[in-house]
């Protein structure tokens, strides 16, 4: 009896203990990155010699970064206004359709997210050095080029959290619309809408944050003179390795962080991703 | 308000015909329930008024109206959903308001309907409330409430309370008739649940299979049920399987000869009994049937009792009596007598019809 016991506590507290190893591994980079981001010292040595809020005005005056990080905002977003666009109609469709080849069109939306970075970004330039021949268009290192690139990664997001949103969507409201009068796209913007909304805002939000953060195909897409935030962080890792680096990430932790708490106010994320 | 008429409606769903030749007329002001086991068509009927499944054949009018081409949002009825199916997004008053938006009702006029239907269904304090704050008796008022505001020419309603509790499905369900009642609203009402359609029609149509089996009234089904279907699934019956001989004589499979009414032809039949109508005393009871048996099963139903009764190796009746203190009640084992009227034995022979 006592035996059983002890064995059921030591059970729960192995449990909590890996818990904790789990959520130390996770918050570790977060914590030594902002932890570095205000030491005194250029080169990173440990102890921290004092504290200083300098790199972080030394970030906002490098012309690169605050370019990078326009240009991230800028792909970012009209990343995810296309990416909605294309994975609403798709997620819809993959939810309430049956028609052949359904599971594969499923699994192949998610590719994107599987595919390596590096695979991806080589395939979309080789397509886009292709297609800029066949129509004498300018795409290869165009801002219209990498956005659609990046709506790529936007739209497994989009499509994964929809589909979870109808999944348990009953279809009997939006027949219910229909009774009442109100015709098929009526019934679709005034009722479906608004009740996969929380879907619709967790995936972009998503796609807006693996956009942003997206490094590999971005360096295959881009013109020269032109830098997204990630890009501009890799070309001054080769030449220096100072805190500035770590002030940059922690502003954009902070966005991020700030875009979800803000999004978790009007959508509860945890009910849908 | 308008009488309603379906015209040899039938669906097909590749080779599986859902629904077969049904045609009903429906008085203005009339309660029709449409009642049968589930996968028997009664769901797929109502969706055919409703505009959500597509005839294969037959015809729908509404009042002066063939509705049969006609998508759901231009026919004028109000479905009362199963899972209620509120707007999750929308307030108690804005889900009522939403038919009359859709129609193209005035602003000002908008909010007197709203507050009116609520209040019809006791909900007028609760307008802003939102659906998922409202208890699953609340949430189908809500809907009632919903389809009412529209003044539908036909309310429809979909199983609306087999997501409630037997309490409260009683409650919503007289809510519901005196409403129908009080506004003469023309209602189809599909429910699989013998008690509430009996409870709450004027009349009912039993389905079975895609096929309408009988169309009448409570007493129609009990004392005149079409088949052996309609007797087993409206109201109770005891089954007993033999040879009808002709000449109103009945031979069960046990060798019991029995007496039934006069007028079925002879061959492989059963006859039904219902359990309320046959009685049950220590001696003979000098009725047209009167057979000794033993008490095999005793269930105790609040008022009544019913006691299943054996009386022969392949022959068993139900019966059923008053459970009341003073009386016998007869325990597993007991020997008794059961007796019945002739007329209260009705044959079917082995081609479903009813002979007798």
């Amino acid at each position: 009896m006592g035996f059983a016991v002890d064995t059921r506590r030591l059970g729960r507290w192995a449990l909590n203990a890996v818990a904790c190893i789990a959520m130390a591994y996770l918050l570790v980079p977060l914590v030594s990155v902002t932890w570095l981001a205000f030491w005194s010292q250029e080169i990173p040595t440990f102890p921290p010699e004092g504290y200083t809020f300098a790199w972080f005005g030394a970030a906002l005056a490098q012309p690169k970064f605050v370019g990078g990080f326009l240009t991230s905002l800028q792909v970012g977003i009209a990343a995810t206004a296309l990416g909605v666009a294309l994975g609403v109609p798709a997620a819809l469709a993959l939810a309430r359709r049956g028609f052949p080849g359904r599971g594969a069109l499923n699994q192949f939306l998610l590719m994107p997210l599987v595919v390596p970075g590096v695979v991806l970004g080589t395939a979309i330039y080789v397509f886009q050095v292709e297609a800029e021949i066949a129509t004498e268009w300018p795409i290869l290192g165009s801002v219209p080029g990498l956005i659609a690139g990046h709506a790529l990664i936007v739209i497994p997001w989009v499509v994964r959290l929809i589909g979870a949103s109808l999944a348990g969507f009953d279809r009997s409201i939006e027949e219910a619309a229909l009774n009442l009068g109100a015709g098929p796209w009526t019934a679709f913007f005034r009722i479906t809408l608004p009740s996969i909304r929380p879907g619709i805002v967790a995936g972009a939000l998503f796609g807006f944050v693996t956009s942003f953060g997206n490094l590999e195909m971005s360096l295959f897409l881009i013109a020269p003179g032109m830098t997204t935030l990630p890009i501009a962080i890799l070309q001054y890792l080769e030449w220096r390795l100072d805190p500035t680096i770590a002030a940059v990430s922690v502003m954009q932790i902070a966005l991020i962080a700030a875009a979800m708490l803000v999004t978790d106010r009007y959508v509860k994320l945890a009910r849908v991703v | 308000m308008a009488r309603l008429e379906i015209a040899s409606l039938s669906k097909l769903y590749g080779d599986f015909q859902a629904v077969r030749e049904v045609s009903l007329d429906i008085a203005d002001g009339e309660f029709l329930v449409l009642l049968g086991p589930s996968g028997c068509g009664k769901t797929t009927t109502l969706r055919m008024i409703a505009g959500f499944v597509t005839p294969s054949g037959g015809a729908i009018r509404i009042g002066d109206t063939d509705v049969t081409d006609l998508p759901p949002w231009k026919r004028n009825t109000g479905l009362v959903f199963q899972s209620y199916a509120l707007f999750p997004h929308l307030t108690v008053a804005q889900n009522v308001a939403f038919g009359l938006e859709m129609r193209k009702v005035g602003r000002d006029d908008i909010a007197p309907r709203v507050a009116e239907a609520l209040r019809m269904v006791r909900l007028g304090h609760l307008g802003e409330r939102l659906p998922r704050q409202l208890s699953g008796g609340q949430q189908q008022r809500v809907a009632l409430a919903r389809a009412l505001a529209i003044r539908p020419d036909v309310l429809l309603l979909d199983e609306p309370l087999s997501n409630l509790d037997a309490k409260l499905r009683e409650e919503v369900r007289v809510e519901i008739r005196e409403l129908q009642r009080q506004l003469g609203l023309t209602t189809v009402m599909v429910t699989h649940d013998q008690e509430e359609a009996l409870t709450v029609a004027d009349r009912l149509v039993v389905m079975s299979e895609g096929e309408v089996r009988q169309i009448g009234t409570q007493r129609d089904l009990d004392e005149r049920p079409a088949d052996r279907f309609v007797a087993g699934f409206v109201g109770r019956s005891t089954f007993l399987e033999g040879r009808a001989e002709g000449q109103g004589a009945f031979v069960t499979a046990g060798g019991l000869r029995l007496r039934c009414a006069v007028g079925s032809a002879a061959g492989p039949a059963v006859m039904a009994l219902r359990p309320e109508r046959v009685a049950l005393g220590t001696a003979p009871l000098g009725l047209d049937n009167d057979l000794p048996g033993t008490v095999e099963f005793v269930s105790y139903l609040g008022a009544v009792l019913d006691l299943r009764v054996r009386l022969s190796d392949t022959d068993r009746v139900t019966v059923q009596m008053a459970n009341r203190q003073d009386g016998m009640a007869p325990a597993v084992g007991a020997r008794v007598h059961v007796g019945w009227s002739a007329d209260a034995g009705r044959i079917f022979t082995q081609d479903a019809g009813a002979a007798a």
